[in-house]
């Protein structure tokens, strides 16, 4: 293993922004793994954390194949994580809203160019990401729809679900849109857990990533045999959207088969207890998101379900 | 008349309600021409407050003069004003990368659907901005370039200082204006001042270009002022200053003024050493149109822009 400074910066009176990679083997660019972009991104970090541990006892068990090159960058913002910010400390800007970057830009940028700059050039992009809609899912991988997406490797992680996006145009200066654009194949795994540490999840991504790995020829790894994935498009979810605004009591959780009619959560009346709206599911389905905010404002997505 | 053209419930007895005050002659026709105001999509960007005032308070002290509609929207992003947040609080994007929104999607998202279904129809739309808290901007408006022919003869006679016509981006798609601009209702963005801050003098010179334009729209019948002449530039006559290192920039020059090639801008310097990290000079002749406000800088930040001419 050889940790690389990939991005440095200065700041006026804090440490440097320090970007790592965690390479493993040697030889071609095969696949990169980007943890937290974002500062709350805490399960995205543990995640890449156990994956440098996991990776340097398989490389020093030979299990890199010769002339492949893995590495895995933990987060690229330091700086927003240490004091507890989602966004860019000074101007709250979203380095995963700024790639590729532009090394004469603004300071996201700069931080996007010089990172892209570097994982530019992998065969496969992996990305541990979280939603703009704050919630939990079942672990999923996800890809945006630009005509370079490869849906028969995404498969091959062997999570539950492949998730095909349209992209929007503020989709479109994200890493996995990027990455995809340069030709790199590109994923974004999403597991059950943000901002506090999902074991079970995080434990299911790891070894969704080295089963991925090895199909894809890069490691050895003697993996159990992995679930078939099932694809869906996002727009074929179904949303269902609070109607009151209150304290949300969810009564299913993830992965929870429910059939039409099934109560899914109440919403209470914050002053008086009551029950202000059953969120009824339209159609049997899996609950596939469910927001995680004990508090729900109206017309916000509560549930999706598959 | 003030009407509520979209709200949602907050979670603790607080209804979120984006209003509009709608001022039309005392007899309508149903075809009087419509102008829309709108401002404060960033809770940050307080100069449009002023302008939606000014212009109300003038209507109504010369109404007899009012011909057609004008719906003055001062608030798109009401709890991020009242929070000082530049963005819609516990939502993610900015709301202005959010249009034309989705009725399916989140709040945030629905509201902007419903806004988007208010203004759209407008014989002409106006979307103030004041930068951000950073960057003191001159009186000014930007124009996709998608959108130039349609927009540039009206942009001209709004009494601006300067029009920048700036390439088409896909990010910007999804804009309050791009949106509006591709369902064939004319917007126009104008950016002026500095966040968090008010600028009378361009709220002023911005009601005198409105009352313009909505006399060359026939909703106005009284007197206006003549418009100044603007200076109008693509991307190609502007040059962006950015910070090599961080540190407390301390500008030289004052905003809204000549430079030469060559001439200094201001230091970046370091109050703990007392040194100067970088000093900053101007790359060519021209305007400093946008001059950092906020002393401190990040490698990278922006510290001012300079039209060339």
């Amino acid at each position: 293993m050889k940790r690389k400074m990939i991005f440095n910066m200065k700041s006026l009176y804090r440490d440097d922004l320090r970007v790592y990679g965690y390479e493993f083997g040697s030889g071609s660019p095969s696949a990169c793994i980007v943890g937290a972009t974002r500062g709350n991104e805490i399960q995205q970090v543990f995640i890449c954390s156990q994956l440098v541990k996991r990776l340097k006892e398989l490389e020093a068990q030979g299990a890199i194949n010769q002339g492949k090159r893995i590495m895995v960058i933990p987060t690229i913002n330091t700086f927003s994580m240490n004091i507890g910010k989602r966004f860019w400390p000074t101007d709250n800007t979203d380095i995963n809203r700024m790639f590729p970057g532009y090394n004469l830009g603004e300071t996201t940028q700069r931080i996007a160019a010089g990172v892209f700059e570097e994982i530019q050039n992998y065969e496969y992009g992996i990305q541990f990401a979280s939603n703009y809609i704050s919630g939990d899912f079942i672990p999923h991988v996800r890809m945006m729809k630009t005509g370079f997406e490869n849906v028969k490797l995404a498969e091959k992680f062997g999570l539950p679900y492949v998730v095909l996006r349209n992209p929007r145009p503020y989709d479109t200066t994200t890493l996995n849109y990027n990455w995809q654009i340069w030709e790199t194949n590109a994923f974004s795994v999403y597991t059950c857990d943000t901002e506090k540490i999902d074991m079970v999840s995080a434990m299911q991504a790891i070894e969704a990533v080295l089963v991925f790995l090895s199909k894809v020829g890069l490691l050895y790894y003697n993996a159990p045999e992995a679930g078939v994935s099932e694809v869906i498009d996002e727009s074929a979810l179904i949303t269902v959207k609070s109607q009151k605004a209150g304290i949300f009591i969810p009564r299913v959780d993830i992965s929870d088969r429910v059939e039409a009619g099934t109560v899914l959560a109440e919403i209470i009346n914050p002053y008086e207890g009551e029950i202000l709206e059953e969120i009824k599911a339209p159609q049997a389905g899996t609950v596939f998101f469910m927001q995680d905010n004990p508090m729900i404002l109206s017309h916000a997505v509560a549930f999706r379900l598959i | 008349m003030i009407e509520e053209i979209a709200s949602a419930g907050l979670p603790v007895d607080e209804e979120l309600s984006i209003k509009k005050n709608r001022m039309q002659p005392l007899h309508v026709t149903g075809k009087e021409k419509r102008f829309s105001l709108v401002t404060g999509i960033h809770g940050d960007e307080l100069e449009g407050q002023y302008v939606c005032y000014e212009l109300l308070r003038r209507i109504k002290e010369d109404k007899e003069h009012l011909k057609g509609i004008v719906d003055v929207y001062p608030a798109m992003n009401p709890l991020g004003i009242d929070s000082i947040t530049r963005g819609i609080p516990l939502f993610d994007l900015d709301m202005n990368r959010i249009f034309p929104g989705n009725r399916e999607g989140s709040m945030a998202e629905f509201l902007a659907a419903e806004i988007i279904e208010d203004l759209k129809g407008s014989d002409l739309c106006m979307d103030v901005h004041a930068s951000n808290i950073f960057l003191k901007e001159i009186s000014q408006i930007r124009i996709n370039e998608v959108s130039k022919d349609t927009l540039l003869p009206m942009a001209k006679r709004a009494n601006v200082d300067y029009i920048w016509i700036h390439s088409a981006s896909t990010v910007l798609e999804s804009t309050l204006a791009y949106s509006l601009n591709s369902i064939g209702t004319p917007t126009l963005v104008w950016e002026m001042g500095v966040g968090m801050r008010i600028t009378k003098e361009y709220g002023d010179q911005m009601v005198d270009g409105i009352f313009v334009l909505l006399k060359d729209l026939g909703i106005w019948d009284g007197e206006v002022i003549e418009p100044k002449t603007p200076i109008i530039s693509t991307d190609g006559n502007v040059h962006f200053l950015n910070a090599a290192v961080s540190g407390i920039f301390l500008p030289c020059v004052p905003h809204w003024n000549d430079v030469k090639r060559g001439e200094h801008i201001g230091d970046i310097v370091d109050p703990l050493t007392g040194s100067v990290s970088q000093r900053i000079y101007s790359p060519c002749n021209g305007l400093v149109f946008t001059l950092r406000e906020y002393p401190v800088v990040d490698e990278g930040s922006l510290l001012g822009r300079i039209l060339e001419r």
